[in-house]
């Protein structure tokens, strides 16, 4: 019977373990998966960020390994990508497309400001699209910017990132993965 | 000073209540209506401890947009909640559908509460084998029949 009073300390003990793995993993709580991962990037047509005549549609990018980058100057972790992504870019590895996106809350002259910064910090995407409406962030369920999506010759997602791509998860993840897709 | 502390707290309320009515935009209050009611199960992804509903995050504020354009597209609430739930999965669902993945989380609070119920009978009943009945002897018998009569 007195054996029963280390069940509590027992139990104690088991929660504690639990959450020390879980917490240990290091994967952010926050971070949810994507339900997109191995199905078709939702189809999208927008105009360019420098050419607004001149579109550009998910399909248009077939047959190619891309990245596709969400980022706005208002995100702050985006700004932090940006010189990564530069460098990411000189390796010629994966072209890479971004999306300039705002809220609809947000009245200021995004477009202008992308031309600026990417002309000011420079510019490490193959083609610079914008979303003015923030649908096609929705589409492809972008919550936390920036978010890039590794799309196959298929047109078929194969990697998420929530938030900046780090160096190990470019060198890492993202490069084999598009060395094997490109096969 | 108790008082001067719940009428600044009783002005924030009120203040944030009539921010966030002026940030209403002028809608038929049926569609709004709907809307607050779908909004009300779905989960802010930015704030994640907030309704779609409540949230003033920017994203919050784009997604009540798009789910008032397709109820005036005439969407089902089913085809909304897919809507959402394709793109954010299930966990933004206040209420998550019953599948293989959510059995823990639907039938574990019954599995716990079962086995609560199966280790307090088997507690019950191993104290009941404890308690043992003896008869009275004579001289026991005796003391009860005096302490009663002097009642």
């Amino acid at each position: 019977m007195k054996k029963l009073v280390f069940i509590p300390l027992a139990l104690f003990l088991v929660l504690v373990f639990a959450f020390s793995i879980v917490l240990l993993r290091g994967r952010d709580p926050h971070e949810i998966p994507s339900p997109l991962i191995n199905k078709a990037a939702p189809a999208f047509q927008l105009a360019q960020l420098h050419d607004p005549k001149t579109t550009l549609s998910a399909q248009d990018m077939r047959g190619k390994v891309w990245l596709l980058n969400f980022w706005g100057t208002w995100c702050i972790a985006c700004r932090e990508e940006h010189p990564w992504l530069i460098e990411y870019a000189k390796s010629n590895a994966i072209p890479i497309v971004g999306v300039d996106y705002k809220y609809s809350s947000d009245t200021s002259d995004e477009q202008a400001a992308a031309v600026q910064l990417l002309a000011e910090l420079g510019n490490p995407y193959a083609l610079t699209l914008y979303d003015p409406s923030g649908r096609v962030s929705i589409d492809y369920g972008v919550y936390g910017a920036p978010e890039s999506f590794l799309i196959d010759k298929n047109g078929v997602i194969r990697f998420k990132q929530i938030g900046p791509i780090t160096d190990d998860v470019w060198r890492d993840k993202i490069v084999p993965l598009a060395k094997q897709l490109n096969q | 000073m108790k008082r001067v502390t719940f009428a600044i707290l009783a002005s924030l309320c009120l203040a944030t209540a009539i921010v966030a009515q002026v940030a209403q935009p002028l809608e038929d209050p049926a569609i709004e209506q709907r809307m607050r009611n779908l909004t009300k199960q779905l989960r802010c992804l930015v704030c994640q401890n907030e309704t779609l509903a409540d949230s003033q995050a920017p994203l919050a504020e784009d997604l009540r947009r798009e789910i008032r354009e397709q109820i005036k597209a005439g969407k089902t609430d089913q085809e909304i909640m897919a809507y959402v739930s394709q793109r954010y999965t299930d966990f933004v669902l206040y209420n998550p559908p019953v599948k293989a993945t959510t059995y823990l989380l639907w039938f574990g609070p019954f599995v716990l509460l079962l086995l609560g119920i199966a280790f307090l009978f088997r507690y019950v009943k191993r104290r009941r084998e404890l308690i043992e009945v003896k008869p009275l002897t004579a001289e026991e018998h005796r003391r009860a029949e005096r302490l009663l009569r002097q009642m």
